[in-house]
């Protein structure tokens, strides 16, 4: 019988997972001392299933690395140990608090903990001696973004400078570093919000419950839905009220915001982002309101 | 219910744009992603905030793709971007290649994951030296499909006549080229005729919409299914109870079709065997075929290692330490011969020695210049290499992944060349 080009089609989802496995095996087998950048949000998680695919039935041959801001979603932490139980991974945690208390960086009381997630992570790259970070970047989440490598080469200071890439040709990354550099390694470029959820639906693989519709006192403030709670209490003329909502990132409870909704499963999220007019960013992280450049000017310094 | 049916069957296009800096690239881009949807309006909002600022009296959807400060401030496009968007049957890859400034080494950079070009040009100015060059390179990086989009048709009356000039311009120069496919389609992307919805000015013309075609365009029969190429990319070893003596070789297949009980040949050591199996996580798969990402595993313990690769006994490439390439060279110092390099080839990374450079290629008029013998910053040439190791090589023109390479240079850990396999010689 002869086979025709029209049996042997991949889908657009099945070529994304495939290219982010080859990213993920290459980054294994060439650099000395990778880790995967973990934060309990979604896409990391979907790169800890790539990563899984990657290597079955062996372990991931890499640790996991958490900076923990000190005010992560209780569920979110909760999911994270669950995955690394099953998986039987190393989680390395870079503690927020414990690098302001070791005096790595400085709480002047006014920057963002997830800002201050920079130094702490690079503080933790650099003790470790990690050669390689995986994120979970993807390009349609920030116009910077959309310039950034696969592989984005990090200087001895963790700073990525958007005017001396390396051009990436083919599927031949180069992962060349002096000592003292790292490479940030995306191996979710070409992965759209939609794609992960696409993929979280198809997977069916445990995501933290904050993702879905549940109902939440929360105060609207610059726009943003935010969650009450210790950090977050109404000021002034502000109304707390109850509502249905879920979250379209996770993050620092302080800088994160939540959008009303009633998607209370993956089927449902991915109708709702299909339709979705903000994007997750705009929707609900402050921390990206401060400047046209806010993530550009954070990635130079070092952040994810 | 959610559309996922659509999302795993919907195929994937990866597409490089081209063109000069003032004929409307970012404006077309733009559009295709507002008509698409792609553009949420807090992006809108703040594109049109900036605009506003800078005192224009329209909105610069410029600024949508210009991602970086220092480009926005100069009014500048740097450096490739990838932007996505997606229509109810396929999603697009843009690899947005900035019109000028280290044009070469952007467009090569884009092309050698695109499976469509689209070269832009302005209806009024006809084909110019950049357009001309544009399609070179398109061609040189094996491009399968190419688009001459012939903008700003609103400019020249939306004339039949200018349309035509400029195709039968472009078919001519194009039989010098290796181009399997070529469409030419009239448009004006700020008004959007011919866009995504017909042009009710250019009723003269016949031919598909862009969009129409970006969404029929058929890439799947591109890919090479017969010549079984895996480069082993990572041996799997578990060393746990459970798995104790699973080997596999995990890997990205760059061509044909793996099937369990399949006769192979290991490459470079040229041992035989048989593909026991195929794994893809828990699942064990009935073939494997580019680009899929998998696990393999042969009947025999035979010694394959990272940089091996997996093909047929009777169809494999050929192990060769002189490599015969065209080269695309990106870096500032020019390259020259005896220069010692760095050269990553699949899976495989050695050192390579330059031999001779044979010509320099004029990709304005395909001229052959054999009196250069080096290579300048976004130059294309000939060059005679000897790697350190046998290369498993094919010609680009059979296969792009076997066929293809980048060179580092040692000392400073940069990409500086992109090299496409002419054989080995």
């Amino acid at each position: 019988m002869t086979e025709t080009h029209a049996d042997y089609q991949l889908s657009q989802l099945d070529q994304l997972e495939a290219e982010s496995i080859h990213i993920i095996r290459e980054v294994a087998a060439e650099f000395e001392k990778p880790a995967l950048m973990f934060s309990g949000g979604k896409d990391s998680i979907v790169m800890l299933r790539l990563a899984e695919k990657a290597f079955y039935p062996a372990k991931i041959p890499f640790p996991l690395l958490q900076v923990d801001t000190g005010l992560d979603f209780p569920e979110v932490l909760e999911t994270r140990d669950n995955w690394v139980n099953r998986l039987g991974v190393r989680l390395v945690v870079a503690s927020v608090d414990e690098a302001i208390k070791s005096g790595v960086i400085v709480d002047d009381g006014k920057t963002s903990r997830n800002r201050m997630q920079t130094g702490t992570l690079l503080n933790a790259i650099e003790e470790e001696g990690f050669t390689a970070a995986f994120g979970g970047g993807r390009r349609d989440e920030e116009k910077a973004r959309a310039k950034e490598r696969v592989y984005s080469h990090r200087d001895e200071f963790g700073q990525w400078d958007p005017k001396m890439q390396r051009p990436e040709l083919w599927s031949l990354y180069n992962g060349r570093i002096h000592a003292g550099e790292h490479m940030r390694i995306f191996p979710l470029s070409n992965w759209t919000e939609l794609d992960i959820w696409h993929y979280l639906h198809r997977e069916q693989i445990e995501i933290p419950a904050i993702y879905f519709a549940h109902e939440r006192e929360v105060v609207e403030r610059d726009g943003m839905l935010l969650s009450i709670g210790p950090e977050i209490q109404p000021k002034g003329n502000e109304t707390v009220e109850k509502k249905m909502v879920r979250f379209r990132t996770v993050g620092d409870r302080t800088q994160t915001g939540c959008v009303e909704s009633d998607a209370a499963d993956t089927a449902a999220i991915i109708d709702e982002t299909a339709i979705a007019r903000v994007t997750e960013r705009g929707a609900t992280r402050g921390d990206d309101r401060f400047s046209e450049a806010a993530m550009e000017d954070r990635k130079k310094e070092g952040y994810f | 219910m959610a559309e996922q049916t659509h999302q795993d069957t919907m195929d994937l296009l990866r597409f490089a744009t081209a063109g000069s800096v003032d004929d409307g690239k970012s404006t077309l881009i733009g559009r295709l992603l507002l008509d698409s949807k792609s553009i949420f309006e807090d992006q809108l909002e703040a594109v049109e905030t900036t605009s506003r600022g800078k005192g224009y009296d329209y909105t610069d959807l410029a600024l949508l793709t210009d991602g970086l400060r220092s480009e926005r401030e100069q009014g500048i496009t740097i450096d490739v971007a990838y932007r996505y968007f997606a229509t109810p049957t396929r999603k697009f890859i843009i690899a947005d290649t900035p019109g000028h400034v280290q044009y070469t080494r952007n467009m090569v950079t884009g092309a050698s994951t695109a499976d469509l070009g689209l070269v832009l040009v302005d209806a009024r100015q006809g084909l110019t030296e950049q357009s001309r060059r544009h399609a070179v390179i398109l061609s040189l990086l094996r491009v399968p499909h190419l688009v001459l989009a012939v903008n700003k048709m609103d400019l020249v009356d939306f004339s039949q006549e200018t349309y035509e000039k400029i195709h039968k311009e472009f078919t001519q120069f194009a039989t010098k080229l290796n181009i399997p496919d070529l469409e030419v389609i009239p448009i004006s992307a700020l008004q959007g005729d011919n866009v995504v919805t017909r042009s009710e000015k250019m009723s003269w013309y016949s031919g598909p919409t862009l969009m129409h075609h970006l969404e029929h365009v058929h890439v799947a029969s591109d890919r090479d299914l017969v010549d079984v190429r895996f480069p082993v990319q990572y041996v799997i070893r578990p060393k746990s109870d459970q798995h104790h003596d699973y080997r596999g070789y995990g890997g990205m297949v760059a061509g044909g079709v793996l099937k369990k009980g399949d006769e192979v040949v290991v490459l470079p050591s040229g041992m035989t065997s048989k593909i026991a199996g195929i794994d893809l996580h828990d699942k064990e798969l009935d073939a494997a075929f580019p680009p899929m990402s998998v696990t393999v595993r042969l009947e025999d313990d035979v010694d394959v290692s990272r940089g091996d690769m997996i093909a047929r006994a009777n169809n494999a490439p050929k192990p060769s330490q002189d490599i015969d390439a065209m080269i695309c060279w990106m870096a500032d110092e020019p390259l020259r011969p005896r220069q010692k390099l760095a050269i990553k080839h699949t899976t495989r990374v050695a050192r390579a020695l330059v031999k001779d450079i044979q010509y320099r290629l004029d990709v304005n008029s395909l001229h052959r210049d054999q009196e250069t013998k080096e290579l300048g910053r976004n130059e294309i040439g000939r060059v005679q290499l000897r790697t350190t190791v046998p290369l498993l090589c094919d010609p680009y023109s059979k296969n792009r992944t076997t066929g293809s390479f980048i060179l580092i240079d040692e000392a400073t850990g940069v990409t500086v060349g992109a090299g496409m396999i002419n054989s080995g010689a």
